[in-house]
């Protein structure tokens, strides 16, 4: 994104802005161990996880900042926080 | 028109002849007596301008990034505490790019509590982005109001600007100025073309945030921009002085300073009184001269480094200090002849009010010969 004076920004400059770069830690989810609670999407500061057509959970890698909350607060220990390569 | 008029009369009338289309003030001495102007010009019909009362210069300032976001042309006033309080907004108004214009009367800082001059205020706003200028008499600060708002609202420049004068004895003082007519600043200064302004029809958001990937990005934007008025200053200035006979396109201003010795470097009123000063050096034989910073942000370096390039010594005069270091002007001055070998002493005076006379003009100039320096002047030692 090229600086804008005064950093000033159109609406939706959150969704241009991929926060997935922050990531350090990435959730890792285990399809074994997932109940289907929806614990971590209720839960996830960032909204970024969705259900998917399975009816399972998953994150959106593009936005999700890997704070991890989601990993620990999920009542099955389901979700893994790995270290990214970048 | 010229006009025995108080200082802070004369700049109020110069702040309407500006058209500004929103004011937000909180009064608060010194600076009372151009807000309280202005309110009555604005109940009076003689200004078109919203006028927002406000519970303190927090909001006050905050009242005019607002406006100015929004595209009017904006204008408050301030001092010492009041200047203290709006510190956070000062930096925003800068970082957001907008050309508010803010006067400054100026005055100590507390604690202790004085309501007297000196430059404490200002001088600690110099790292916030917005542009300083200093005002020697009240003709200066009038007609700086002009400049200010035509250098700021540049869209090279877009930054806030503070026209500082000294607190009581330039804003309570009655003295002649020439005042420009509504025609001339109509002339001088072209309506406020914002370069972008909030809209419900087209939304947008100033001073987002940065992350650490593009932060310092921004801070060099606003550090260019800052340098970038100084060859805006120039050119506004000049064409002041064409159209009004007043050439303010000089950021520093010599006076006697061609053939002399010893230089003195000074901000604001303290420069009238060291020009009668040197006035009797020179009649006692002495080559003594002055250096006037009119403009302290951006800092002139380059200027001051040719100005004083001939002198044999210079004494910087700092109405404020920069506790546990040096005066800032000082401190900025000896940067600017690094390596030049000319000796730079600073002085440290007249806080909270303490009058400096041109007897002490002269008696920083012996120490200086003397190689005394980079001291408070004045001290009264039987209270210490």
């Amino acid at each position: 994104m090229p600086l804008a004076i005064g950093c000033r920004a159109r609406p939706g400059k959150s969704r241009n802005n991929r926060t997935g770069s922050w990531r350090v830690f990435k959730p890792v989810f285990d399809r074994e161990k997932c109940t289907k609670c929806g614990l971590c999407m209720t839960l996830c500061p960032e909204g970024c996880i969705h259900e998917t057509d399975e009816e399972f959970v998953a994150p959106d890698y593009t936005y999700c900042k890997g704070c991890g909350i989601c990993a620990e607060e999920c009542p099955g220990e389901g979700i893994e926080m790995r270290q990214e390569e970048k | 028109m010229l006009k025995i008029t108080e200082g802070s009369y004369a700049v109020a009338e110069a702040v309407r002849l500006c058209r500004p289309q929103v004011i937000s003030a909180y009064p608060i001495t010194p600076q009372t007596h151009i807000v309280e102007a202005l309110a009555d010009m604005v109940a009076n019909c003689q200004i078109d301008a919203e006028y927002i009362t406000v519970e303190n210069e927090l909001s006050a300032l905050s009242a005019c990034v607002g406006a100015s976001a929004a595209g009017s042309r904006t204008y408050s006033a301030t001092t010492s505490q009041g200047l203290a309080l709006m510190f956070e907004v000062c930096f925003n108004a800068a970082g957001m790019r907008l050309p508010i214009v803010m006067t400054i009367a100026n005055r100590a800082m507390g604690a202790p509590l004085s309501i007297w001059n000196d430059q404490q205020d200002s001088i600690s706003l110099r790292d916030s982005g917005w542009l300083q200028f200093y005002a020697e008499d009240n003709q200066e600060a009038t007609d700086l109001h002009v400049i200010a708002y035509r250098v700021a609202e540049d869209h090279s420049v877009l930054l806030p600007a503070l026209v500082c004068f000294d607190g009581f004895i330039l804003s309570h003082t009655y003295e002649p100025v020439d005042m420009l007519s509504q025609e001339d600043v109509d002339n001088y200064l072209p309506k406020f073309s914002p370069y972008e302004r909030l809209d419900a029809a087209d939304p947008i958001s100033f001073g987002m945030y940065a992350t650490p990937d593009y932060y310092l990005e921004f801070r060099y934007e606003i550090d260019n921009a800052v340098k970038r008025a100084k060859d805006v200053i120039t050119k506004a200035g000049k064409e002041f002085g064409t159209m009004f006979g007043r050439d303010y396109s000089a950021l520093v201003e010599g006076y006697r300073l061609d053939d002399a010795e010893t230089a003195i470097v000074a901000m604001g009123s303290i420069c009238g009184t060291a020009k009668d000063a040197i006035d009797e050096m020179r009649d006692g034989g002495k080559k003594a001269g002055l250096l006037k910073i009119r403009v302290f942000r951006p800092f002139p370096s380059e200027e001051i480094a040719q100005a004083l390039g001939k002198v044999k010594r210079v004494a910087v005069l700092d109405k404020n200090i920069s506790l546990g270091a040096k005066g800032a002007l000082a401190l900025e001055v000896k940067d600017a002849l690094y390596g030049s070998g000319i000796p730079v002493k600073d002085y440290i005076l007249g806080l909270g009010g303490r009058d400096v006379r041109k007897k002490d003009i002269k008696e920083i100039v012996a120490l200086l010969e003397k190689g005394v320096g980079d001291q408070f002047y004045g001290l009264r030692k039987e209270v210490l």
